[in-house]
């Protein structure tokens, strides 16, 4: 499945269109484009990550401009901008479709081709009832006794890569802001050795040259700052990804904390059981307190609670044993997609640090020769 | 094999000390952006064309063996710091060499300190004022901001005196004046200092008694355009000093921010396994970019400022010289009036007027001379100051380029592990 990404400007609204092409039978199908909304975007990974708890989910890019080096790009409707945000798009549908599990999902596909009414059908699975509050959620990660170890770590983790990509991106905007200085003072040599080479007879021509090197060069910085903004859009994506790791990371302890409570539950329902059957009392219980204070209560009553707690009892056990099940299964996936994810960042990740590198390298070239030319041409 | 890119450019990057063959030279044509590199040698061919000092190196040498065959070399080195109870300064080593017969010796070395240089200039430009005195570096530092004793400092006050005195050398009038030859030669500088000996010329006798107090109608058209070429070329300078500075200002705030960027990636590093040697390179790689950056930073306060400074003061002078000659010529003309106002039969002009001519055209004429010898070495010096500055911006970026290449091995060969083989074909090896 191979999908492109289009932008139309409408007003204050940018609408993105695509295509999908699909192979159907070694034939390519055009099928019918459609026009998208980022929130409609923001509408179909919040429905995948209710349905894939378990599944490192792409994570879309930013909505403002963050880590801006220049003013003027901040600006949200700013062509460059919006260019980079629709390749970012781009590649957000890209990795779900490439992804063995989530590209087979009917709202993925419908998100492709169902033009009118997709939200509405999205909005009907009831995915949104489906999702975990926040607040159970905290309250998990702070009361989970026995998480998985591995997901402690790919917490931790997460958490330091978040914030080592964030220290990174900051400064290398400051570094592009203050290289950009550098080579726009430069530019104001341009004039004055153009200046300076009219009075001159013989150095004339050496010092034009010299002039228009110093014009070119400033006016090189636009460029050179547009290739490290690719860069910083590869670094922002793993920096968003980080995200999504927490993401799973909290649905384990969810998971395991909802484990723990029932498994708690249990024994004290087993624990009260088998008081009530011997007549011991060693646990504080209200009925406890009121029998003895009014009496005791009859051997029916107390027959009648016994037969109740046996079948919380087992309905109890069932409970565990299906949420032992899910929890298992849960790590199990959760784990294979992660390292899915590992190998994928390390490919990803140093493919950008290579680029990052060759380009590097091509601007000192370049450099070197211009310089070079310039030596030779004053001669 | 060794990587395409590991092949060490080293040898043709570091310094320009190893002079080109012919071969090579011809070899690179910079035509338009094609560039044609040289085979052989190098295996990676990023290396730079032979750099330009080296290149100017070889040129020079032809321009000495060209011009007249030198008697006189004269070179300041080896200053040393002297502590005395009343004050603390420093003292320059002066070489010289020369068969001529006004020296007694054929080799001489003497220590001097900057208040004998400017003794010095004092008196040449007293003994000779007709010509154009070379400019010493600035006498007065500011204490606090500058430290007057700091290898940098010293080191770049040793290079202006160095082409102080390397330039009095050239002059065919100035070389020969007395107070240079007791400069170079005596034992007790003070002691002939105290002397009070004036020495002048007969030029500068006679300028001497110049009276001011002349008003130069209009400047001959010649000296009007240096005037008005020093003018402009003074301010175009200051102009570029100026840029210059805010340059290094910009480039130090580049660098502090680059020298926080780098460890980033290595706090990084610490958190991944795959990934952590990479990213340790690239830290690596960005710290050696700020040194390097660092490194030419200094090179363009050392070199490139002073040099600046010292054509502008340069001009100063030579404007005073200007100056000057308008006076002599005011005198003369000033007399040349009265004398045709007296009304007298006899067509023959008096002693004093022509005195004053002769004074006036010999000023002309020194002052011409000198002024294309000027414009020659200012050519030269500024040719050397702009492709040395090339050259090491060409230094800076090559170590660079190494820097960020030696990455790329890092990146490749884990990619070749997992049956990706991702070629790196640089482009300038197609």
């Amino acid at each position: 499945m191979y999908v492109f990404l289009f932008l139309k400007n409408n007003f204050s609204v940018v609408l993105f269109l695509f295509r999908s092409v699909e192979h159907t039978d070694g034939q390519s199908v055009l099928t019918d484009s459609l026009w998208r909304r980022y929130s409609e975007f923001e509408l179909l990974r919040n429905y995948l990550l209710v349905y894939y708890p378990h599944i490192v989910v792409p994570p879309l890019p930013e909505k403002r401009a963050e880590f801006v080096w220049h003013k003027l790009s901040a600006d949200n409707m700013d062509p460059d901008f919006v260019e980079r945000r629709r390749i970012g798009l781009e590649n957000f549908l890209l990795r779900i479709a490439s992804h063995p599990i989530l590209c087979r999902d009917k709202i993925f596909y419908l998100f492709l081709t169902q033009e009118g009414n997709w939200k509405e059908t999205v909005n009907e699975t009831g995915f949104q009832l489906k999702a975990d509050s926040r607040l159970k959620a905290l309250n998990a990660t702070f009361r989970v006794k026995n998480p998985d170890k591995r997901f402690t770590d790919l917490k931790h983790y997460s958490d330091e890569l978040q914030s080592v990509i964030s220290h990174l991106l900051r400064v290398r905007a400051r570094v592009a802001d203050r290289l950009y200085g550098v080579y726009k003072v430069h530019g104001n040599y341009g004039r004055v050795f153009s200046e300076w080479s009219a009075i001159e007879k013989e150095m004339g021509d050496g010092l034009q040259s010299a002039g228009h090197h110093m014009d070119v060069y400033a006016s090189s910085i636009d460029d050179i700052l547009e290739d490290e903004e690719h860069y910083a859009d590869q670094l922002k994506e793993y920096l968003f990804y980080a995200e999504a790791l927490r993401a799973v990371c909290r649905k384990h302890e969810l998971m395991q904390y909802d484990l723990e409570m029932a498994a708690q539950d249990l024994a004290s329902k087993k624990q009260q059981c088998e008081e009530l059957a011997t007549g011991t009392v060693r646990t504080f219980s209200l009925k406890g307190m009121t029998t003895k204070l009014f009496g005791q209560e009859t051997p029916e009553q107390r027959e009648a609670r016994i037969k109740v707690l046996e079948e919380q009892i087992n309905e109890g056990e069932q409970q565990l044993k299906s949420k032992n099940l899910e929890g298992r299964e849960f790590v199990k996936n959760a784990w294979a997609d992660i390292e899915r994810f590992k190998e994928q960042k390390n490919r990803d990740l140093k493919e950008a640090l290579i680029s990052y590198a060759v380009m590097q390298i091509s601007i000192r070239l370049h450099l070197v020769w211009t310089n070079s030319y310039l030596c030779l041409s004053e001669l | 094999m060794p990587h395409p890119l590991a092949g060490s450019s080293s040898e043709e990057a570091v310094g320009g000390d190893s002079t080109p063959s012919p071969d090579l030279l011809m070899a690179r044509s910079f035509g338009d952006k094609d560039l044609i590199l040289p085979n052989g040698g190098t295996p990676a061919g990023t290396s730079s064309p032979a750099s330009s000092s080296s290149l100017l190196n070889r040129l020079q040498l032809d321009d000495d063996i060209d011009g007249e065959t030198r008697d006189l070399f004269v070179i300041v080195d080896d200053p040393k710091k002297h502590v005395c109870t009343m004050e603390t300064y420093i003292t320059y080593r002066i070489t010289t060499k020369s068969t001529r017969v006004e020296f007694d010796l054929p080799e001489y070395s003497v220590r001097r300190r900057y208040q004998d240089f400017d003794w010095l200039r004092s008196k040449l430009e007293e003994s000779q004022p007709t010509h154009l005195i070379p400019p010493l570096p600035e006498k007065f530092v500011v204490k606090g901001v500058v430290d007057r004793f700091s290898e940098e400092f010293v080191e770049t006050r040793r290079k202006a005196l160095d082409k102080f005195l390397k330039r009095i050398t050239d002059h065919p009038v100035l070389s020969f004046n007395e107070h240079f030859n007791v400069f170079l030669t005596a034992k007790d500088l003070n002691a002939y200092k105290k002397q009070g000996i004036a020495l002048l010329t007969r030029m500068g006798e006679s300028v001497k008694h110049v009276t001011g107090g002349y008003k130069l109608r209009t400047r001959p058209l010649e000296f009007a355009a240096i005037g008005d070429y020093l003018d402009t070329f003074a301010l175009k300078l200051g102009t570029i000093d100026r840029i210059a500075q805010r340059i290094i200002k910009e480039e130090i705030e580049y660098l502090v921010e680059l020298r926080e960027y780098g460890p980033v990636y290595s706090t990084w590093s610490a958190l991944e396994g795959e990934l952590a040697e990479p990213l340790e390179g690239v830290s690596a790689c960005i710290g050696n970019c700020s040194t390097a950056l660092e490194e030419l930073t200094d090179d363009m306060t050392e070199d490139f400022l002073p040099v600046l400074r010292e054509y502008i003061l340069y001009s100063d002078s030579m404007k005073s010289v200007l100056k000057k000659r308008d006076q002599v010529q005011a005198e003369y003309e000033a007399k040349l009036e009265a004398v045709a106002l007296r009304k007298e039969d006899r067509p023959k002009v008096p002693a004093d007027v022509e005195k004053c001519q002769d004074r006036m055209e010999c000023f002309n004429a020194d002052l011409k001379a000198d002024m294309e010898r000027w414009q020659n070495n200012k050519r030269q010096d500024f040719r050397q100051l702009l492709m040395g500055m090339a050259d090491k911006n060409i230094q800076y970026y090559e170590k660079c380029l190494m820097a960020w290449e030696s990455i790329i091995p890092l990146l490749q060969e884990k990619q070749e592990a997992n049956g990706f083989q991702l070629v790196f074909i640089p482009w300038w090896s197609l």
